[in-house]
């Protein structure tokens, strides 16, 4: 037994060096006409050979390591832990979702500007966690192109602007129904395929969606994408001279016709970071309008429909329940949540181009998802933050941030594999009557 | 007329060359599916280490001043697969072995932070630009008319075709005659009763990724050899081709894989040659739901029967 474990974990040992030595060793450096190997510096080879040896050694007293943890465990769950009833659990994500609430709209008064920044894109991402939530998580229809739906809402702000003028507030239930319809449209005919068949199935459609934009040039600029997207504005009914309905914005003046600076019209000093803070409430309005709406539904007989039909789809057939109309629902209404966030982000930065709607972005927001704990909107929301926030915070590690950030997402799996705040099903309960 | 026919068998070449390094990428996607049935995302990286492993290989005996080609393409091909069957083994220890018997999303998450981390392993280790390998095969033959169009078969294509014939055949038998390979079966037909029939699934496992990262490695050498650029990104876009193969021939089927590839092959040559090479994408991702929607299990997949 024992000669076994030093021989596996001399192989573990071998195992890493083969990995390590010629990708972090070897380096190619083209030279002339031809390529040469240049070796790497010294501590490069101290690391490589340093990573053997701990591997050998974490492996050989994996059994002695391993029952360390187990004891650890042991004793952790000696410890009292506060165990809730289920009624109770529901109540107390009330209250942390009323404290978020409470926190997330003090928090633009409190920080600076490029925290502010940040907020805005992680609420951004809780809408697009949101909106998968509803396919992924409760229908449990995995949708690997997911960013599609994201860049059809954020090309139909862009182009609807740049071709006709029309304003934000417009597009914004413009770019829904398109993104909607999308999804109905690609929904319809690949709905009946089982899983895994599903997924390959939308990741090829969000990879024909970003080729089209890419390709279609004269229509959306291609590569290039297109530039100059204006800021939302904020309507208001203005009262002197006279009564009519203007837009506020948040730039220092003003040349459009019904258009006036915010500034001005409250006779304020001009400040830019109003634009910001403006930006971030008008997510966070988003993104409660998508909670609340969310919310309502997997009480309603279709959201419980939903999770019926992830959890047995025999079962529910055999219910009456129409399957394909249930599925097209979920799916038709996570696209539109992608249009509206995909509205928001062109809006933000008023920049668009196809590179924001890779393949990466769909695999984050199912990350985002998945992370979270299938179904759980406390998670995603925990989980857009943890997501986000922490490439931010790893910048200063420059180059081994994304290294960094794929081994983190292994590791969260690996760690809890149920997300990190898993679902609990808000039900009733009979109470036991107390001291009968 | 002969021109257009000539054309046409050059489209058939090429795709037909692109169709079998698919096929050697698709194969370890449908055989992992097989037996855990997982997507194992991080399959498109094996193949771009193994691209980049035999570009050293390569440069190394090129600075070596060895110039015979078949030693420098074995010793390409075998450092290649030794490496990269080395990542396969750990990816399925480290990724996946822990989630086993999860909820089938969750060992998809972590291939995905698998992919990101190799990509990023891979580019800090060789830089992210491009790198471009001098061809070491090169000419070939030509048919047709001297003023006209000609069609040709370079060495290279030849080359491909050759080692992916070998290396499919091999695999083939391995599975279907060999102990092992029975072992195999078992394991993807029922892990349970293989479990207590006595086969040690934790070690097929392990062989299976071991295997379709070896295959994958083969695709990387043949295809970097014929293109002679890599950067640490080709494996997604490979990776996603691969898999889409796979799943139109039905995935879990190895003959499936093979069909699936190289029909996506020549639908992308034609494409690029007929109408637009922007849009093969399309048209190859286009085919797959086509061919979904019609049999939804892929071309040689077994229909599923739901069971009550």
């Amino acid at each position: 037994m024992k000669t076994n474990n030093i021989a596996f974990a001399f192989f573990c040992a071998l195992v890493t060096a083969i990995m390590a030595f010629p990708l972090l060793g070897l380096k190619m450096v083209s030279e002339g006409t031809g390529m040469i190997i240049q070796g790497a510096t010294a501590s490069t080879w101290i690391y490589i050979a340093s990573a053997c040896m701990m591997v050998f050694l974490v492996q050989l007293f994996k059994t002695s390591l391993n029952s360390g943890v187990e004891q650890f465990k042991v004793q952790l769950s000696r410890l009292p832990t506060p165990s809730l009833p289920a009624d109770q659990h529901v109540r107390l994500e009330k209250w942390a979702l009323i404290l978020i609430i409470g926190l997330a709209l003090a928090w633009p008064f409190m920080t600076s500007r490029s925290s502010i920044d940040l907020a805005t894109l992680v609420l951004i991402y809780v809408m697009l966690g949101l909106g998968l939530n509803i396919v992924v998580g409760l229908a449990g229809l995995l949708d690997l192109g997911y960013v599609a739906f994201y860049a059809v809402g954020a090309y139909s702000y862009a182009l609807l602007n740049n071709y006709y003028g029309l304003s934000f507030w417009i597009c914004l239930p413009i770019a829904g129904l398109l993104a909607a319809t999308f999804g109905f449209l690609l929904g319809f005919p690949v709905l009946r395929l089982r899983g895994d068949y599903l997924a390959i199935v939308t990741l090829g459609f969000g990879e024909i969606i970003r080729i089209f934009l890419n390709n279609l040039t004269t229509l959306t600029g291609g590569p290039n994408g297109i530039p100059g997207i204006p800021k939302p504005t904020l309507p208001m009914i203005q009262t002197d001279p006279e009564f009519a309905l203007i837009s506020l914005d948040f730039s220092r003046s003003s040349r459009e016709e019904g258009v006036v600076p915010f500034h001005t019209f409250f006779g304020l000093d001009y400040n830019p970071e109003t634009k910001v803070v403006f930006l971030y409430l008008l997510a966070l309005a988003m993104c409660l309008a998508i909670i609340f709406v969310i919310r309502r539904l997997i009480r309603m007989p279709v959201g419980r429909a939903w999770e019926a039909l992830r959890e047995d789809e025999i079962a529910c057939r055999s219910l009456g329940l129409n399957r394909t109309a249930i599925k097209l629902s979920a799916f038709t209404l996570g696209a539109s949540f992608a249009g509206f966030a995909g509205c928001f982000f062109a809006a933000r930065q008023s920049f668009i181009s196809p590179e924001s709607f890779t393949f990466i972005e769909s695999a984050i927001i199912l990350a985002i998802v998945v992370l979270g704990g299938m179904g759980s909107q406390l998670g995603v929301i925990l989980a857009a933050i943890v997501m986000i926030v922490l490439p931010e915070l790893a910048r200063e590690f420059q180059e081994y941030r994304m290294l960094m950030f794929g081994l983190l997402i292994v590791l969260i799996m690996i760690w809890r594999p149920q997300g990190l705040l898993p679902m609990q099903r808000p039900h009733l309960a009979i109470k036991e009557a107390e001291h009968a | 007329m002969l021109e257009s026919l000539l054309y046409f068998i050059q489209q058939l070449i090429n795709g037909l060359t692109l169709g079998s390094a698919y096929a050697l990428i698709a194969i370890g996607y449908t055989m992992v599916y097989g037996i855990i049935g997982m997507i194992n995302f991080a399959h498109g990286e094996i193949y771009m280490i193994g691209t980049y492993v035999a570009f050293l290989a390569i440069t190394a005996m090129g600075m070596l001043g060895i110039e015979y080609l078949p030693v420098v393409f074995l010793f390409a091909l075998l450092s290649s697969i030794l490496v990269s069957s080395a990542f396969g083994w750990s990816l399925e220890r480290i990724a996946y072995r822990p989630l086993r018997g999860s909820n089938r999303l969750i060992p998809l998450i972590s291939a995905i932070g698998m992919s990101i981390f190799l990509q990023n392993y891979v580019r800090l280790g060789q830089g992210s630009r491009d790198v471009a390998l001098p061809s070491v095969l090169t000419g070939g033959w030509t048919f047709g008319p001297d003023d006209g169009f000609q069609a040709s078969l370079s060495y290279m294509q030849l080359l491909i075709f050759i080692v992916t014939f070998i290396s499919m055949s091999l695999l083939t038998s391995f599975i279907s005659r060999s102990r092992t390979g029975r072992a195999c079966r078992a394991v993807a037909q029922d892990m349970k009763m293989a479990n207590l029939l006595g086969i040690d699934t934790n070690r097929i496992i392990s062989l299976t990724f071991v295997i379709g990262a070896a295959l994958a490695a083969v695709a990387g050498v043949l295809l970097g050899m014929q293109y002679g650029v890599a950067n640490p990104f080709i494996g997604f876009i490979a990776g996603l081709k691969a898999f889409t193969a796979a799943v139109l021939g039905g995935i879990g089927s190895i003959p499936g894989a093979m069909l699936g590839a190289l029909i996506l092959g020549i639908a992308e040559s034609m494409t690029a040659a007929y109408f637009s090479s922007e849009y093969k994408d399309v048209v190859s991702f286009g085919l797959l739901v086509l061919i979904l929607l019609f049999r939804p299990t892929g071309l040689l997949g077994k229909p599923e029967v739901e069971k009550i």
